[in-house]
């Protein structure tokens, strides 16, 4: 599938996904894979393009590139600041050379790959996290890239949609991911204040510093199903309370009871679902897909 | 992508030796233990030396009242100014009251009720922090820590009427900057401003939270390294021992610096203020 307009990427997708199985883990490569949801052995062939555990529907982490083939039309994909990458501004021991590996591994520059494309032929900016890089973490490239991508969509009059998944924001960076929050957050909210829409698709796992910020300042946030969306982390809490928790606590589920997302909707029904919101916040659609085009969950 | 202007900064050399002679400059780590003193000026403190007339207000007119979070009104030179701090005990009694200085989100939420009242009636905010972190716990999960810190940061961005921060002990993280995405951000000698504490830092870097002492010399987290990389505007210099014992001289300064700070930002035409306020942040990583 030639996702990406050719003059200016030449990231291939596929060899991206193999190259990051060697950082963490997303599906391994062989026949066999055990279910992190559930626990049961599936055929890796029957998780299919969407990565979805066929016994549980449990969804296994996409690397950002896996994230925005799912989402973008073919051919559509014009990527943003792909060169921009960070240094080390505290001289944080290690942290250099962590970044260069994970460069190599993953052939991407730092946690978030962000794009101008079309979704189901509506225009909109599409950011997309990464769970591969140092757990998806917050620091200046993160945060310069998304707060780059909100000012062009305001700029351009186009929704924002962010995918999310992140450990919070990044330590290695120190006080500078700190100071992401709030620059992040300022450009959501004048994104926000010429009117445009901003969806949130929280994914496993969502918490801390980015959980804090632009997270949970979507217009509609939505999360796929067994999110863990928090902002202390799990073993942080209880150690503080002394006593363990329910396993359901922090889920997208439980989240969504307590009244801080929209909706839970699986992995197979994003792009739709983003298509209806796009239509129904009368956003241009600027070009129609024909019958190979319609996303899977419309075709099935 | 270097946020540095000029040459590199100098570090304090690390010293795992936890010793400190009485004539030693103060190591980073020595700063941290000073902050957390427990007779370190809170919050309360600070605003009865500095401001007159304080009213405090409660609750977040949506759950409760977070009494880690106080705020209110009160008269700044002739001018009154909406006053929120996190609020520390000096005793166990008082920790249990004030949560150990870690709000939960209807603090939060209480304070940006009173931001947005300030707006209303055109009062500039002043915010004294002081907290190692907001509190991880079942209930602030369950009524959206994570919401209730982005709103913050969300609604500072945009809000009318100036905003000073002052870091007066800890700033612990998204449960400090929930209140400091300011027009001015300003820090007292001792204090210290960090994404994660040197213990957590430490126990991450060499799974040895022991080491926090080293951890806090490589971090960047003391008032004049956070000064040198323009995260902080200015840094008020408190007795080497620690603020309690220069209380009324330290309050004498920093009210006549906000005297100042608060006119000169409220002369600003306010969509330079809130522009400024935006290219504050926006440099960070640019
Ligand atoms: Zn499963």
């Amino acid at each position: 599938m030639n996702l990406f307009k050719k003059k200016y990427v030449t990231i291939n997708t596929d060899s991206h996904a193999s190259a990051s199985r060697q950082a963490v883990p997303t599906i391994p490569d062989g026949v066999w894979h055990q279910c992190g949801n559930c626990g049961r052995t599936v055929y890796k062939k029957e998780i299919g393009v969407h990565k979805v555990c066929p016994k549980c529907s449990g969804c296994f982490r996409l690397t950002a590139l896996e994230r925005v083939a799912l989402t973008a039309d073919e051919g559509s994909y014009l990527e943003c600041d792909a060169d921009l990458a960070g240094g080390n501004p505290l001289d944080f021991p290690g942290y250099s050379e962590k970044l260069a590996s994970l460069r190599e591994a993953t052939g991407i520059n730092d946690a978030i790959v962000c794009g101008k494309c079309t979704v189901d032929g509506f225009e909109c900016y599409v950011g997309s996290m990464d769970p591969t890089f140092i757990m998806g973490s917050m620091g200046s490239v993160v945060g310069e890239k998304l707060t780059r991508m909100f000012e062009n969509a305001t700029r351009d009059g186009l929704p924002a949609v962010v995918f999310t998944v992140s450990g919070g924001a990044r330590m290695q960076e120190g006080i500078i991911s700190l100071m992401q929050m709030a620059k992040v957050s300022a450009a959501v909210a004048r994104h926000s204040e010429a009117g445009l829409l901003y969806v949130t698709v929280l994914t496993d796992p969502t918490t801390g510093g980015v959980t804090a910020s632009f997270a949970m300042l979507g217009d509609v946030i939505l999360a796929e199903p067994g999110t863990v969306v928090g902002f202390a982390g799990r073993r942080v809490i209880e150690s503080t309370i002394k006593q363990s928790l329910p396993d359901d606590f922090q889920t997208a589920e439980f989240v969504l009871q307590h009244g801080f997302i929209d909706a839970v909707v699986p992995r197979e029904k994003l792009k739709a679902t983003l298509s209806k919101l796009f239509m129904l916040h009368g956003v241009k659609r600027v070009s129609v897909a024909d019958g190979d085009e319609r996303p899977a969950e419309v075709a099935q | 992508m270097s946020i540095f202007k000029g040459k590199p900064r100098a570090r304090p050399t690390v010293r795992p030796d936890t010793r400190t002679g009485t004539t030693a400059e103060p190591q980073p780590y020595d700063k941290v233990l000073i902050a957390r003193k427990t007779t370190r000026p809170t919050a309360l403190d600070l605003i009865s030396e500095i401001f007159t007339d304080f009213m405090e207000l409660h609750g977040d007119r949506s759950f409760g009242d977070d009494r880690a979070v106080v705020g209110g009104i009160a008269m700044l030179d002739g001018r009154p100014v909406t006053v929120i701090g996190i609020q520390r005990g000096r005793n166990i009694d008082e920790n249990v009251l004030r949560n150990f200085g870690s709000a939960h989100p209807e603090g939060y939420r209480k304070a940006l009720r009173l931001m947005k009242q300030a707006e209303k009636f055109g009062r500039p905010v002043v915010t004294l922090i002081n907290t190692s972190g907001a509190f991880c716990g079942v209930g602030a999960e369950e009524r959206g820590m994570g919401e209730a810190i982005a709103r913050n940061l969300y609604e500072m961005s945009l809000l009318r009427v100036p905003i000073v921060s002052i870091i007066i002990g800890e700033g612990g993280s998204g449960g400090a900057i929930g209140l400091a995405a300011a027009d001015s951000v300003w820090m007292l000698s001792n204090s210290v401003y960090s994404i994660i504490s040197p213990e957590g830092c430490a126990s991450i870097l060499w799974k040895d939270s022991s080491r926090a002492r080293d951890a806090a010399a490589i971090m960047c987290i003391t008032a004049h390294e956070l000064l040198d990389i323009g995260v902080v505007d200015r840094v008020f210099e408190e007795h080497p021992e620690g603020a309690e014992n220069d209380l009324p001289s330290l309050a004498r300064e920093i009210k006549e610096a906000l005297v100042n700070e608060v006119s000169e930002l409220a002369r600003m035409d306010v969509g330079a203020l809130v522009q400024r306020r935006y290219d504050r942040f926006r440099k960070f990583g640019s």
